[in-house]
């Protein structure tokens, strides 16, 4: 394999406390190495003026599998106007809210994205979530299977069973190759199996006689008993409502009764994603406002929680998301077109287009409570910036996003001049917070950040010598920053060099080689359970339509698999 | 000695069950038996070794008759006819796997192709309706677990699906169904008495031609507004009844099919129902399913969605961008019009589903039939390239109706020296390569 050496550039790295230093950083066989330990022959990138960071992670997207792909088909009019082949080694790339898998991995690639999770993937679907995954080029992809509603685990939890829930969980990463407990509206969506719901952590789930909080509760400990390398990560009850800033806090303090326990240097128990749809103060959309501070508050005190955005970018998208009775309640108030699945025994999932519009206050609060939870943040390496893509925003529009957060007049100014500018200023606080995200702040708040929380802190996310080589070199220069936010957009739209595992994938722009992307999955081993064998078999016999000898995902789906093996036998 | 191989996928209609057992001869040649399969179903497996198979690909002669010629020569025919074409329709999938879909395409990006399925001559109209108003839907699982109200709405599962019902809607015990068909009410609009319509508790015959007519008046039922006497022949009586039992239900489905895309109104009737499975959601809980009935042409949508996002009648003619327009990239209207230059059909037979104009057009050009079987396209076809089945001599994914997807099994060895779709593709692929390189 060639080797490399990058000269010059300006390096960003939490993981080694580097900030914006010249510092050259040298590729060998698809790690970084010393610079000493590359030969006379690596080739020369001069990368002066320019800025360095690893390869970034999304740490939440819906980017593969049915509901996304539904999202795809029932909205041809995505495509309209969106369908081209861009110039290099691409195929025709579409959609501007859900865009097809190859704009998928293109665009994560053009940005510096190295590495992308899809946040919810429903087990009886996991073949169509990997064969999406296949399909998507040069980025690293790992899935997290949805538990929240699942009725091994309704159950279990029920009598408290932890090591039937740990081993539960064993067995459908094993057989949906996934990567870690996936939570969305706890008890809420099996409820809406029977057009229900659940609005607090304390409502019950309809016969199962379960609380959102004792399955959120029984998941994070069997989480730790695992010892697995993300955190249970959770959508919480209550989506999207005014006020339901009470719920979660709720939520949140669940926190404080698991300690971490994992081998991968992870420190929280709870990664709670897309906060700014629950940060929501206000009885009703007429008198929502901003909770953004008081929730920031509890977060900024206990360490055992990450975060990430789900920053409303004012455009038209398509929401997605396992929470069926949310999509439901959005049809009812924007009347568009809505698509739902209920999954036997594991979930549901909803579509409904959506228009974020900058003339419509409760959008432009959004808009304002997604940045200050970032702005917020007192520690990066717990904020990852997310749109929660497609829900709040398609996730190309994060170099906006970037230049929202890293200047404050581009802010500013776009606050300044939604058609109700005083209203927003008035329900939020973002008119009162000056501060700008440095580079070394996004750094982690996108590399170092995500891959701590993901648990893949040792290869990735940094440039330390023996990590992973996955780069991304932008057109900024740190001695002489961008003065205007779409300077910063630019450059975060079209990485002036994307490596993956050493090998360059895109060039100013330009996709130059579609690389070898691998698929990310979680093989724990744990005591046999003859419990949960019983219970499986069963299951299988009686109430799934499929037998339990088609359930997994064939090993061809996934050709190159990074397999995170763990013992738990002895937990 | 007779292995069994279990678990295996019926690789016939969109029911896909995958519970059949089948019992193989020691060297993995000869399917013996099948067991759990419809009739139709047992039919497709034994149909390997039906006699007189052809086992090599045939090239039409200037006579008329075909003649066996190499696999070689065959795929060179092929991806010359494909690059010097400047539109070739590409139509079928529905009988393949996935994975040939995606080299397919690959192709079809290439040389400037039309990637349809039957869906432009089936549930092409279903697929416009859920365009325009989306659907709440559900896994079949669901239903078996959870119905308590199953209404089939012009369609016909007794033949076209046939272990539907046992499987999934009428008769399976379920989680919350423990008493199986006594637990749930089943209702057959129709405008004739079916198989089906025998097996529910309730027919309701529609006047031929009136489906969105009477949905119209199940929607104004359920608002409590006012009816005429009869609609579409039913009496309003009937009609309210019928509601409140429907508002009265736990969870509800309507299965639809033929009967409601291919009469008057199409994918308006289409449209209605989903209004009215809208509707029922203020008062419980309801969904709606097309009952999918060519095997795998959920998958040729959903693999068509994530590459380029529409799921069927995609026009990569332009090689820079994907279009779709039902009536202009659709493959009988392409067709009737004249539009493409040459043909490529894979696992499906337009010859037998066509309208004939749009057959007599397809016979008129190069046309390529890739098929496991004689079928009524391989017969106007210049070449015909036979392969190994999917699902039976090799594996490969499929979507069931409710989009779910299996991975299929390879039961026994195809003939000696068969290709597979996938082998065949690649090997055109790669042909298209070499040809458009020296171009
Ligand atoms: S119902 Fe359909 S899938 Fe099932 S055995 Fe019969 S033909 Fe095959
Ligand atoms: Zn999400």
């Amino acid at each position: 394999m060639s080797e490399y050496i990058i000269k010059n550039g300006h390096v960003f790295d939490p993981v080694q406390k580097i900030k914006g230093d010249k510092k050259d950083i040298a590729i060998k066989d698809g790690k970084i190495v010393e610079a000493s330990e590359v030969s006379s022959s690596a080739k020369s990138i001069n990368a002066k003026g320019k800025t360095i960071m690893a390869g970034a992670m999304e740490i939440h997207a819906h980017v593969a599998g049915p509901k996304v792909n539904a999202g795809r088909w029932f909205r041809p009019e995505d495509k309209i106007f969106d369908s081209h082949k861009k110039p290099g080694m691409t195929r025709i790339e579409g959609g501007k809210s859900i865009p097809t898998v190859f704009k998928t991995g293109y665009e994560y690639a053009r940005m510096g994205y190295t590495f992308a999770m899809e946040a919810a993937m429903p087990p009886l679907y996991a073949r169509h979530v990997h064969e999406e995954i296949h399909d998507t080029p040069i980025i690293d992809e790992a899935a997290l299977p949805v538990f929240g509603n699942n009725w091994f685990i309704l159950e279990y939890l029920k009598n408290r069973e932890i090591e039937n829930t740990a081993a539960y969980i064993a067995w459908i990463l094993n057989q949906t190759k996934g990567y870690g407990v996936k939570i969305v509206n706890p008890g809420g969506t099996e409820a809406w199996a029977w057009g229900l719901n659940c609005l607090t952590i304390n409502d019950p789930v309809p016969y199962f006689e379960i609380t959102p909080a004792e399955i959120v509760t029984g998941l994070m400990e069997a989480n730790e008993y695992l010892g697995l390398p993300h955190s249970v990560h959770i959508h919480q009850n209550d989506l999207g409502n005014p006020g339901n800033y009470k719920v979660t806090l709720d939520t949140l303090r669940l926190a404080e009764k698991v300690k971490p326990k994992n081998d991968f240097g992870r420190d929280q128990v709870m990664h709670s994603t897309h906060l700014q749809f629950h940060a929501y103060g206000g009885e009703s959309f007429a008198n929502i406002e901003s909770k953004a501070k008081e929730v920031m508050d509890y977060v900024n005190s206990n360490e055992a929680i990450t975060f990430d955005t789900g920053n409303v970018t004012l455009d038209e998208t398509t929401t997605m998301t396992a929470d069926g009775p949310f999509e439901h309640h959005l049809c009812s108030l924007n009347h568009l077109k809505w698509f739902n699945v209920d999954v036997e025994l594991e979930t549901a999932a909803g579509i409904v287009p959506y228009v974020y519009s900058p003339n419509v206050s409760v959008n432009a609060i959004q808009w304002a409570i997604g940045l200050e939870l970032a702005l917020y943040a007192k520690d990066p390496m717990r904020c990852f910036i997310t749109t929660d893509h497609p829900n709040a925003g398609p996730f190309t529009r994060y170099p906006r996003v970037m230049s929202w957060l890293m200047c404050a007049k581009t802010r500013n100014e776009r606050l300044n001049t939604f058609k109700n500018a005083d209203k927003i200023i008035d329900r939020t606080t973002l008119a009162e917070i000056d501060r700008e995200i440095s580079l070394y702040e996004l750094a982690a708040m996108t590399r170092a950040g995500p891959a701590k929380s993901l648990g893949l802190s040792k290869d990735f996310g940094g440039l330390k010598p023996g990590m992973n080589a996955d780069i991304a070199i932008y057109n900024i220069n740190p001695e002489k920053l961008p003065t205007k936010g779409e300077d910063y957009e630019k450059a975060f739209s079209n990485v002036a060099y994307l490596f993956k595992d050493g090998k360059i994938c895109v060039k100013d722009g330009t996709v130059v080689d579609n690389g070898q992307k691998k698929t990310f999955w979680v093989d724990v081993k744990v005591n046999p359970n003859k419990q949960v064998r019983h219970d499986v078999v069963e299951k299988f016999l009686k109430y799934y339509s499929v037998n339990e000898g088609n359930y997994s995902v064939p090993d061809d789906y996934a050709p190159h698999q990074h397999i995170i093996s763990l013992d738990a036998t002895h937990a | 000695m007779t292995k069994v191989v279990k678990d295996v996928i019926c690789p016939f209609c969109g029911t896909l069950c995958d519970d059949v057992e089948i019992t193989v001869s020691d060297d993995n040649k000869k399917i013996i038996s099948v067991r759990n399969a419809c009739a139709i179903g047992a039919e497709k497996f034994n149909h390997t070794s039906l006699p007189g198979r052809v086992t090599r690909p045939r090239m039409r002669q200037p006579d008329g008759t075909f003649k066996e010629v190499s696999y070689d020569e065959a795929v060179d025919w092929t991806a010359k006819t494909l690059v010097n074409a400047r539109k070739t329709l590409m139509y079928g999938w529905a009988s393949t796997s996935c994975q040939a879909m995606s080299v397919g395409h690959e192709i079809a990006e290439k040389i400037g192709g039309i990637v349809d399925n039957c869906a432009t001559v089936c549930h092409g109209s279903s697929l416009i309706a859920i365009q325009d108003v989306g659907v709440p839907s559900c896994t079949l699982g669901e239903v078996k677990n959870r119905a308590d109200r199953v209404i089939f709405w012009g369609c016909n599962p007794a033949h076209a699906h046939p272990r539907h019902m046992s499987r999934y809607s009428i008769f399976p015990r379920g989680f919350f169904t423990v008493k199986g068909h006594k637990g749930r009410k089943i209702y057959c609009v129709d405008c004739r008495y079916t198989d089906t319509a025998r097996c529910a508790d309730e027919f309701i015959q529609v006047q031929q031609g009136y489906d969105y007519e009477l949905l119209n008046a199940f929607r104004t039922a359920a608002r409590g507004e006012v009816l005429p006497d009869t609609v579409g022949g039913v009496p309003k009586e009937k009609i309210y009844e019928i509601v409140e039992e429907l508002k009265g239900g736990r969870f509800g489905v309507i299965f639809f099919g033929m009967g409601l895309t291919h009469t008057m109104g199409r994918n308006h009737n289409i449209d209605i129902a989903i209004a009215l499975t809208r509707d029922m959601n203020d008062f419980t809980k309801f969904n709606i399913m097309a009952m999918r009935g060519h095997w795998n042409v959920t998958g040729s949508g959903q693999v068509l969605a994530w590459q380029y996002g529409f799921p069927y009648a995609v026009d990569l003619s332009r090689r820079t961008k994907a279009r779709y327009q039902t009536g202009e990239t659709t493959s009988v209207d392409l067709l009737i019009r004249n539009e493409v230059d040459a043909c490529f059909n894979i696992a499906t037979d337009p010859g037998a589903h066509f309208p004939i104009d749009s057959v007599v057009s397809m016979s008129k050009k190069p046309t390529v039939t890739i098929d496991p079987h004689i079928n009524m396209s391989t017969e106007i076809s210049d070449l015909h390239i036979p392969v190994a089945m999917v699902g039976v001599e090799v594996g490969g994914c499929a979507y069931r109706m409710d989009n779910v997807p299996i991975e299929t099994r390879k039961v026994v060895d195809p003939p000696d020296g068969m290709l597979t779709d996938v082998e065949l593709l690649t090997k055109i692929n790669e042909r298209v390569d070499e040809l458009m390189g020296a171009k």
